[in-house]
């Protein structure tokens, strides 16, 4: 049972600065934040706020131009290659777009091995890792011997993006970074991926953090929500303190601007027009 | 892959651009297998001998003789050494002497020769005549001598014994051999150049070094402008700026010039096909790194290759796996356009006089620059100059037409 | 009992491929929209909301190819109509139309004002340049955009307000019916909500009579449309009031589809995601009976194959399903009990 008063993540004045001079743009500017071991973390913003650059600082995808992090309580150290497959040992993630996450020039299969020999795998006998690969897919809802041999255009958005979590599941990180994962499949097909994400977090006790700009799915998975807007965290508390009950202008604003079915959703808040806006 | 070619060949204008191409290169690969002679060898005394069917004149005498009658065997005749200028020419002169005009008629050759022989005198005034004319009159009767004969040449051996000429053959008017059977026949559809080479020959040869030069080129061109584009892109940083400074620098001073004082500073004997096909392959790889290098930086920021870094790929197998092979169909229309650049590049080259060797082996660009110093083009023997600039044209435009299909296919946006 | 102002029978739209191939992507539906009501039509990519909302025009261009059906605008029947004379005397004036990203279309060197004097010229050539000017400022200032934007290029707005005012510009010469098409999708939320309240706007303050609104957002359209109706493969399969059709569905897919909404809101916490396994059906083959019966939970055996109509309840309710309305609502019922276990 992964402890969760546990930090697995946390960073402190983390900044990125595109850019320089005049025309510099400060995309994420100096954020603190704590990620407990086997919580559901979302990240809401708009687009602009920086949540996106945040989350490759994170994956260690980009440099970060002042700042800290942290993993497991320590500085994290990715200066050279294999420091940096360490990390990635532990830190995972999956992408807005499934079809672009493949290379459109492999068999899918492709992928999963590569999870396969970044787990020390690489020497195994090849049943073995058929076995492995039929199992991940069956995790998540697929056949493996349906797939095998198939390229990603093959299969659909919803196939292509279970088969990520596939890999997910085989490389089993400590952390997963979701960025926008159902925003690009079908309305029907989203608890799927949902369920299947929380499923992994209860097996394996992974933290997820969720980088969207829908307000209603994050308050629907997340147990801990931050909200970013142009660079800096504004609000961050559990689900219900920050939907429910939001403290900050902003949040407030966000929240009101959203559809609502349930309650009445008020339109008169819609803001007076300022120049350039 | 399979269906990526299958639909490069459903491209219409891919197929016809390939199938230009195809045949100039079996043209150039099949003609010397069945023609043998040395492209540079010299086959004729004289310059810019017209193109035509040369017979041999001796061994058509000893060739078996057929007689055909034919009726416009003699206006033909008559025609070829009598014609419309010098009927004109003898009327002028008859004029001059005082024959009335309605006497002259040019149409009726016997008439008007008649009139000639009676009244030519070359000794006699005519006012107003220069000499050069007077020249040409005597010249012109020479020429009509016998005109009107029916009577056959006479063929006459000289005696080796008595020194006397000893009547061989008679050739008669209505002789005619058949050229299939005459020992020495030679086609020259394009005559022959101010060397006295056989221009087709010589043409297929240098199509075949242009090609090769083009390719060579091309190839060095693709290969430096590929590296250095994926480095600068993929790399960024201080690779990306010591490559684009490099890149400025070759931009801000033409290339062509470059090619220029390059292939004047390499000094002639030193100027082989392969020198120059490095030369020009060595300066023009400018727009290949550019271009090649627009496309990794776009590539680059893509998930499949952030996804690649996280499963642990090296920064070799990433170029190698997730970017160059989306880049492939760019490459290989530069590549095309490479090759194509660098044939008109050394062609340009050589008409200035700075390309390959002039002794070893003819070029397409070597050829135009002989035909315009010895002023083919003034002298009118189209010959040696107009079937090089169809060639280059069919060449680059074949290449460009293939580009064209092939930037259709692969981008879909630019289909009809 | 008010007067309809489109009213469309039986329409049936295909698009026709590079290989001959015939693709049903309209499959004779039939709507109705009164005067000063609002419809939403509902449903996921690929479902033929966006075809249908071209076909409803009238406007057809290859390879979409106009098959069978009626069409009336106000009691004028356009069926057949060459697409020329539709855009003449029926787009802008009795219909207008607004494509998805329908910001995008504007011309970045242009002004805001010359952009509106070509549409409105094109529609009505009798209009002089000040006459336009006034209108357009009329209608701008009734709608809540400032005057100002006129004079402005569109790369100095936002992309809300771009949006903001190409809708208006399309209501300028107060059609009849308004049809959008994901309108604000491309927009953040706080746009977004302006262009809602823009919508609403519009049917208030009497710029068109009639409104239908084509999204994939449910949330949307249940505040903004009276009717919603959710559209599958081509084929309408259920209709009702907002209000029925989000809270009380019937068909199997509808009940599936408002079951996967999600909203920032505490009734959402009770409430478990619902998932339908499957992919849409191909419908340049589509199946002779009901086309989700293979995805569907409740299906039997005959679903696949006998050919399903339209059930009329009362009050324009209605759903396609060979299943009775009770069986449905017991059937639901049952596994509700199930899951609360």
């Amino acid at each position: 049972m992964p402890d969760e008063r546990k930090v697995c993540l946390s960073g402190s004045g983390l900044t990125k600065v595109f850019g320089f001079g005049r025309q510099k743009t400060v995309a994420v500017d100096h954020v603190d934040f704590s990620f407990y071991e086997g919580q559901v973390v979302s990240i809401v913003g708009e687009s602009g706020s920086g949540k996106t650059t945040l989350a490759k600082m994170l994956l260690g995808l980009i440099s970060t131009t002042e700042g800290e992090v942290y993993f497991q309580g320590k500085k994290r150290d990715i200066s050279t290659q294999k420091k940096r497959l360490e990390y990635w040992r532990n830190i995972q993630a999956i992408f807005q777009d499934p079809f672009s996450s493949y290379n459109i020039f492999h068999k899918i299969d492709a992928v999963l091995l590569d999870c396969i020999n970044m787990r020390g795998g690489r020497k195994l006998p090849y049943a073995k890792k058929v076995e492995m690969m039929t199992q991940a897919c069956a995790f998540v809802n697929l056949k493996f011997e349906e797939l095998t041999n198939k390229y990603p255009f093959e299969l659909s958005g919803g196939q292509q993006q279970r088969l990520m979590i596939a890999r997910i599941f085989l490389l089993k990180p400590k952390i997963l970074l979701a960025d926008e994962p159902t925003s690009m499949i079908d309305a029907c097909s989203r608890a799927t991926i949902l369920d299947m994400l929380m499923q992994l977090r209860g097996e394996i006790g992974m933290t997820i953090i969720f980088i969207t700009h829908d307000i209603g799915l994050a308050y629907y998975v997340s147990d801990t929500v931050y909200i970013m807007e142009r660079g800096k965290f504004v609000e961050h508390g559990t689900a219900d303190e920050v939907i429910l009950r939001p403290k900050e202008a902003y949040t407030q604003r966000l929240i009101n601007d959203v559809p609502k079915i349930y309650e009445e959703w008020d339109l008169s808040t819609v803001l007076p027009y300022k120049y350039g806006g | 892959m399979k269906h990526t070619i299958r639909q490069v060949f459903h491209s219409g204008k891919f197929v016809f651009g390939f199938s230009i191409f195809v045949a100039v290169l079996l043209i150039v690969i099949v003609y010397p297998l069945i023609i043998t002679d040395p492209p540079l060898g010299i086959i004729s005394q004289g310059t810019f001998f017209e193109p035509g069917i040369y017979v041999n004149v001796y061994d058509s005498i000893g060739s078996e003789r057929y007689i055909l009658n034919l009726d416009d065997a003699t206006a033909n005749r008559i025609a070829g050494r009598l014609g419309d200028k010098e009927r004109l020419d003898m009327k002028e002169w008859l004029l001059a002497y005082g024959i009335p005009e309605s006497e002259i008629d040019i149409a009726d050759t016997e008439q008007l020769l008649g009139l000639w022989e009676n009244h030519y005198d070359p000794k006699s005034p005519i006012a107003g005549m220069t000499n050069a004319q007077r020249n040409y009159y005597i010249r012109l009767d020479a020429s009509l001598g016998g005109l009107l004969s029916t009577e056959g040449a006479i063929i006459a051996v000289n005696n080796p014994d008595t020194g006397t000429l000893e009547e061989k053959k008679v050739v008669g008017q209505s002789d005619y051999v058949n050229v299939g059977q005459v020992a020495n026949v030679r086609v020259l559809p394009l005559g022959t150049d101010n060397f006295g080479r056989d221009v087709l020959t010589e043409l297929v040869k240098a199509a075949g070094v242009s090609l090769q030069i083009g390719l060579v080129a091309g190839i060095i061109a693709t290969l430096i402008g590929l590296t250095l584009g994926l480095l600068a892109g993929y790399v960024g940083g201080l690779v990306d700026d010591v490559i684009m400074f490099l890149t400025n620098l070759f931009t801000v001073i033409p290339g062509f010039v470059l090619l220029i004082l390059i292939s004047y500073s390499i000094g002639q004997e030193r100027r082989g096909a392969a020198t120059v096909a490095a030369v020009i392959g060595f300066t023009s790889w400018i727009w290949t790194t550019r271009a090649v290098r627009a496309q990794v930086i776009s590539l680059r920021s893509r998930d499949h290759v952030n996804l690649s870094k996280l499963s642990g790929h090296s920064i070799a197998y990433i170029i190698f796996a997730d970017i160059l092979p989306y880049i492939a169909s760019y490459v290989v229309m530069a590549l095309i356009l490479q090759i194509s650049t660098a044939i008109i590049a050394e062609a340009s080259l050589s008409i200035l006089g700075l390309g390959p060797r002039t002794s070893e082996v003819p070029t397409l660009g070597l050829m135009l620059n002989w035909a315009f110093i010895y002023q083919a083009h003034i002298l009118g023997k189209w010959w040696a100059y107009l079937p090089v600039l169809v060639t280059i044209a069919l060449i680059t435009f074949s290449m460009n037409l293939m580009n064209t299909g092939l930037d259709q296919v692969f981008n879909p946006a630019l289909r009809e | 009992m008010s007067k309809v102002m489109l009213e469309v029978k039986d329409l049936t739209t295909k698009y026709i491929t590079r290989f001959q191939e015939d693709i049903y992507a309209v499959d004779h539906v039939s709507l109705e929209v009164e005067e000063g009501k609002s419809l939403g039509i509902a449903g996921e990519s690929g479902c033929g909301k966006s075809t249908l909302a071209l076909s409803l025009m009238g406007y057809y261009f290859p390879p979409l190819h106009y098959t069978s059906g009626e069409i009336i605008i106000d009691g004028r029947n356009i069926t057949g109509m060459d697409p020329d004379d539709v855009r003449k005397s029926i787009l802008g004036t009795e219909i207008s139309y607004i494509p998805q990203s329908a910001m995008n279309a504007l011309n970045p060197t242009q002004k805001i004002i010359h952009f509106i004097e070509d549409v409105i010229q094109a529609h009505e050539p009798s209009q002089t340049k000040e006459e336009i000017h006034e209108l357009a400022r009329g209608c701008f200032e009734s709608l809540g955009l400032p005057a100002s934007v006129l004079q402005q290029y569109p790369v100095e707005l936002s992309g809300g307000m771009k949006q903001r005012t190409v809708i208006a510009t399309s209501v300028i010469l107060s059609p009849k019916v308004l049809i959008a098409d994901e309108p604000s999708s491309a927009l953040d939320v706080t746009s977004q909500k302006m262009v809602i309240k823009m919508l609403k706007n519009l049917m208030e303050k009497g710029f068109i009579k009639s409104l239908i609104f084509i999204t994939h957002e449910l949330p949307l359209l249940y505040n903004v449309t009276d009717d919603i109706m959710v559209m599958y493969a081509g084929q309408i399969v259920e209709k009702g009031t907002a209000k029925e059709v989000v809270f009380d569905p019937l068909h199997p897919y509808a009940k599936g589809l408002m079951g996967s909404i999600i909203v920032a809101e505490e009734g959402l916490r009770e409430h478990k995601l619902t998932a339908i396994p499957g992919v849409p059906p191909n419908l340049k083959d589509p199946p002779s009976g009901c086309r989700f019966a293979e995805r569907c939970g409740y299906a039997r055996p005959e679903c696949q194959v006998l050919p399903v109509g339209l059930r009329d309840l009362e009050r324009g309710r209605a759903f396609r399903c060979l299943h009775l309305e009770k069986e449905l609502r017991d059937a639901y019922r049952r596994e509700g009990e199930l899951n609360a276990r």
